[in-house]
């Protein structure tokens, strides 16, 4: 088979656990692609595991960086990776050999669960099933680019492009094209008949022009028409998140550099759904792993190793969120409440805690609402719509921040409304900056705008000041940021030296 | 399959080093930055190599965690770190905030501190008079133990003695070795010539050497050693303290000693002239004697003393006589001066070296080894 994967490399009695497992899986109605396990060694593991779960990438250091750390973690016994699977069609997942049974079976199980999980969730549905060839391709491509044109040149702009290759809308793939919006607006203008002043409103009776149209109105609607006319001038028109297809269009990119670049966006493309559902794809992963491996596929003797490496994915650390557990948690909180019918407006409005807690209508809808939450949720709408005060509590989920004055991280509170509303917005955007393409034209010197949609927090400094000097070695004009800095707005300015002449100059102002 | 990924092990290797070298300097000037890992391995942290990404300050973030705890209460582990996660892999997500540890062999550290320094290669003196044998199983002989018979040449024997005497018949080959067909493999003893070498150091530890210059020393002896282990194999090393008497310590003494008596600086000449007589025959050994002191002696009379010491005993007997001169704010830095009047400033192998500070670890370094000898 192709990349060297085979599954007949499975022993006998594997193969029969695998066929034991996926009868328990499907039994319990998930629906997953043809998985293929694959057994590996921790070598490979690792270098799978460093390739983002890929047998092959594209040549880069920072590859080589990953797999030097994870290497050194499992040498030193710190981690260790009891599985990988890739979002394909089909499905291939990864066996470490020195797993023991159980594990083993526990990583089936697992995986299943994965896989269900790629294929119905409404996040993937338009991931790339084919991402396997297509990062084979974008390694040919890019090696033979290194071969003609040297590996430094390649790497360095590879670099470049992996310091905003986090700059794209993983929204974009579910909208409607928007420039299609425009054109088709556009057209429904010049069809009519009469060419209408700006914003003037249709009028049948010539006694009511001046009542539906009063000169005030139509002075309004003038301006309002210019600053859209303007707007229509600027490019982007709006702001735009997909910086990186922003780039690909105006960006004076050589053909070469224009490929890197769209490659490199499509796998960023790839990957954003996993970001997306982290929470919630580790949680499926492991309530089904725990399902079938308690009901189905556990045997006596097993119990207390499956257990010890159950409780192993699942541990929490002080300051640290494991989406295994917050996810499976949320998951059988939602099968119990659905189970009990404790949900919906009667539920809410009870306000006796003993009758709340021995709520029990007996409606047994759980197992079938976790299946359309993995159906339709991701992280954001999955926290949002069914994490409870009472889950938070049970959870033990708590505020964190640095306190300056101490000089350490603390507690701050574990009010529930906050906890959820910081967890909603680490999880937003994947807790990263907002920053969007304002401008393409600057002052009409050809400088690039961008825009930080400032939601409360700063950005670091110096990371800034790295990135802006990536992006303007791909704009090779001055590269701009608007941004807030300590409740004052700020404007960074990134001038790359011309033709590698001088030296690069960043400064910033109030603004 | 895995092989791309040991390209790209490498191409990181090979940009880390080029970053330790941009740095030496650095590194070189803040010795605590080098961690020790066993005998053969340093760790050494690298900043930016990452790649850089519009985020969020670090202390801006704080988050959400699990767990038990009042409101106030510090987070039991420090600072809290993004990671990965086991399990889905996903790397490059996970977003360290910490300076990257590089692990690196000495040998690769004493390449780049060669190659940035341009250190020219140490030629050992002429003598290679100590011999390691090596045993290799290259040879064939008639006689040995069972445990050793190589079969095949015993069959191809059995054969060759067969078809000589008639006694083969290709239609039913059968061949069977006698006694003096018996073939066995035999190791033939490798003399390999060796350079050996130790190095002795010397330092003034009396009252005016203080914390500050011994961490001059304890950086720069590291470096030498890293050098030196990397131009010889089985390198010793012996430390000598000496205020107005010497005496030989462990590495750790020899750095954290403090005595508050006047200094005799040849008090120290004489121990290691007696070190070297008694365990360092000049023929088998090279040697390296290194003094580091602020140039304080008690008198001239001490002073000249050490100087015919050093013209008539060790001289004829070492590499290199090194002598390192600390400043210090008590120090007089006399002895640098006598030395200097003495054998010029630019002798063979007196090599003389003034540290003014950290920053100075480098130049000196290369005053010392930059002879190649």
């Amino acid at each position: 088979m192709a990349y060297g994967f085979d599954s007949s490399d499975l022993t006998p009695e594997l193969k029969r656990v695998r066929d034991e497992i996926e009868g328990y899986a499907r039994g319990y109605g998930l629906d997953f692609f043809d998985t293929i396990f694959e057994m590996i060694d921790h070598d490979q593991m690792n270098a799978f595991a460093a390739y983002g779960g890929f047998p092959v990438r594209y040549p880069h250091w920072r590859f080589g960086m990953d797999f030097d750390q994870l290497s050194k973690g499992y040498e030193y016994g710190l981690q260790k990776i009891y599985e990988m699977v890739i979002n394909t069609n089909p499905s291939y997942a990864y066996l470490m050999k020195s797993n023991t049974m159980v594990e083993q079976k526990t990583v089936m199980a697992h995986v299943f669960g994965h896989v269900d999980f790629f294929k119905n969730n409404y996040w993937f549905s338009k991931t790339n099933r084919k991402m396997l060839d297509t990062m084979a391709n974008h390694a040919v491509r890019i090696r033979s680019l290194m071969e003609k044109l040297g590996q430094e040149k390649v790497e360095d702009f590879i670099d470049r492009v992996l310091a905003i290759e986090n700059l794209i809308d993983p929204f974009a793939p579910f909208a409607p094209s928007p420039r299609a919006d425009l054109r088709t607006s556009a057209r429904t203008d010049s069809d009519d008949e009469v060419e209408r002043e700006a914003g003037r409103l249709k009028v049948d009776r010539g006694y009511m022009e001046k009542f539906i149209n009063p000169p005030q109105y139509l002075a309004e609607q003038k301006v309002i028409a210019a600053e859209q006319a303007k707007k229509e001038l600027k490019n982007p028109p709006s702001p735009m998140k997909d910086v990186l297809a922003f780039l690909l269009a105006n960006a004076p990119l050589q053909p070469w550099e224009h490929d890197v670049l769209a490659m490199l966006r499509d796998e960023a493309y790839y990957f954003a759904p996993q970001a997306q559902t982290k929470i919630m794809n580790e949680g499926w992963a492991s309530y089904w792993h725990s399902k079938i491996m308690t009901t189905k596929a556990l045997k006596a003797s097993e119990v207390i190793d499956f257990c010890d490496s159950h409780a192993g994915t699942l541990v929490t650390q002080p300051g640290r969120l494991n989406p295994y557990k917050v996810g499976i948690e949320l998951f059988r909180d939602i099968e119990d409440r659905w189970d009990r019918g404790a949900f919906g407006k009667e539920f809410d409005e009870c306000d006796d805690l003993r009758v709340a807690a021995n709520w029990d209508k007996k409606l047994g809808l759980g197992r079938q609402k976790i299946f359309e939450v993995r159906k339709v949720c991701n992280d954001i709408t999955f926290i949002d719509q069914y994490m409870t005060a009472d889950f938070c509590e049970r959870q033990k989920l708590y505020n964190y921040g640095f306190n300056k004055r101490t000089n350490q991280y603390e507690i701050i509170d574990r009010d529930y409304k906050k906890v959820k509303e910081k967890l909603l917005f680490q999880l937003t955007n994947r807790g990263q900056p907002f920053i969007y393409v304002t401008d393409g034209n600057l002052g009409n010197k050809g400088e690039l705008l961008l825009w930080h949609k400032h939601m409360g927090m700063d950005l670091d400094a110096k990371w800034t000041k790295e990135t802006m000097r990536s992006l303007a070695a791909i704009w090779k004009r001055p590269v701009n940021l608007e941004t807030e800095v300590e409740n004052q707005k700020k404007l960074y300015t990134y001038v790359p030296a011309v033709d590698g002449l001088g030296e690069d100059d960043f400064s910033e102002k109030l603004t | 399959m895995s092989s791309s990924i040991r390209q790209d092990h490498s191409r990181f290797r090979n940009i880390v080093k080029g970053m330790i070298k941009k740095n030496l300097k650095k590194y070189i000037t803040h010795g605590e930055m080098i961690g020790r890992k066993g005998k053969e391995l340093v760790s050494i942290p690298i900043p930016q190599i990452e790649i850089p990404r519009f985020r969020y300050g670090d202390k801006e973030q704080g988050g959400v965690g699990q767990g038990k705890g009042e409101p106030g209460d510090a987070i039991a582990g420090g600072e809290p770190e993004e990671g990965d996660e086991p399990g889905q892999g996903e790397a490059g997500q996970g977003e360290g905030k910490h300076d990257l540890e590089v692990e690196l062999s000495l040998a690769e550290l004493a390449e780049i501190l060669g190659e940035e320094l341009q250190l020219p290669k140490i030629e050992p003196r002429g003598h290679k008079t100590l011999k390691s044998k090596v045993d290799k199983y290259t040879s064939i002989a008639s006689q040995g133990p069972n445990s050793l018979r190589h079969f095949k040449r015993t069959f191809k024997e059995a054969l060759k003695r067969q078809i000589a005497s008639g006694v083969y018949n290709p239609d039913k080959p059968m061949i069977i070795p006698i006694k003096k067909d018996f073939r066995f493999r035999s190791w033939k003893s490798d003399v390999k010539h060796e350079n050996s070498a130790v190095i002795i150091y010397m330092m003034d530890v009396s009252g005016s050497m203080g914390d500050e210059q011994k961490e001059i020393v304890r950086t720069e002896a590291f470096w030498i050693d890293t050098w030196l282990r990397s131009q010889y194999k089985g390198i010793e090393t012996r430390y000598i303290i000496h205020d107005a008497t010497a005496r030989e310590v462990d590495e750790d003494t020899f750095y954290r000693t403090r005595e508050s008596g006047g200094t005799l600086i040849s008090s120290a000449y004489k121990l290691c002239e007696s070190l070297i007589d008694t365990h360092y025959p000049p023929s088998e050994w090279n040697i390296y004697p290194f003094h580091f002191s602020d140039g304080d002696n008690w008198s001239g009379e001490d002073t000249k003393l050490c100087l015919e010491m050093m013209q008539n005993s060790l001289l004829p007997k070492v590499n290199t006589f090194c002598y390192g001169q600390v400043e210090s704010r008590y120090g007089s830095g006399q002895f640098y001066k006598d030395l200097a009047a003495y054998f010029g400033e630019n002798h063979e192998e007196v090599l003389l070296s003034r540290i003014e500070n950290k920053e100075g670890i480098l130049q000196s370094i290369k005053d010392f080894l930059g002879k190649g000898k």
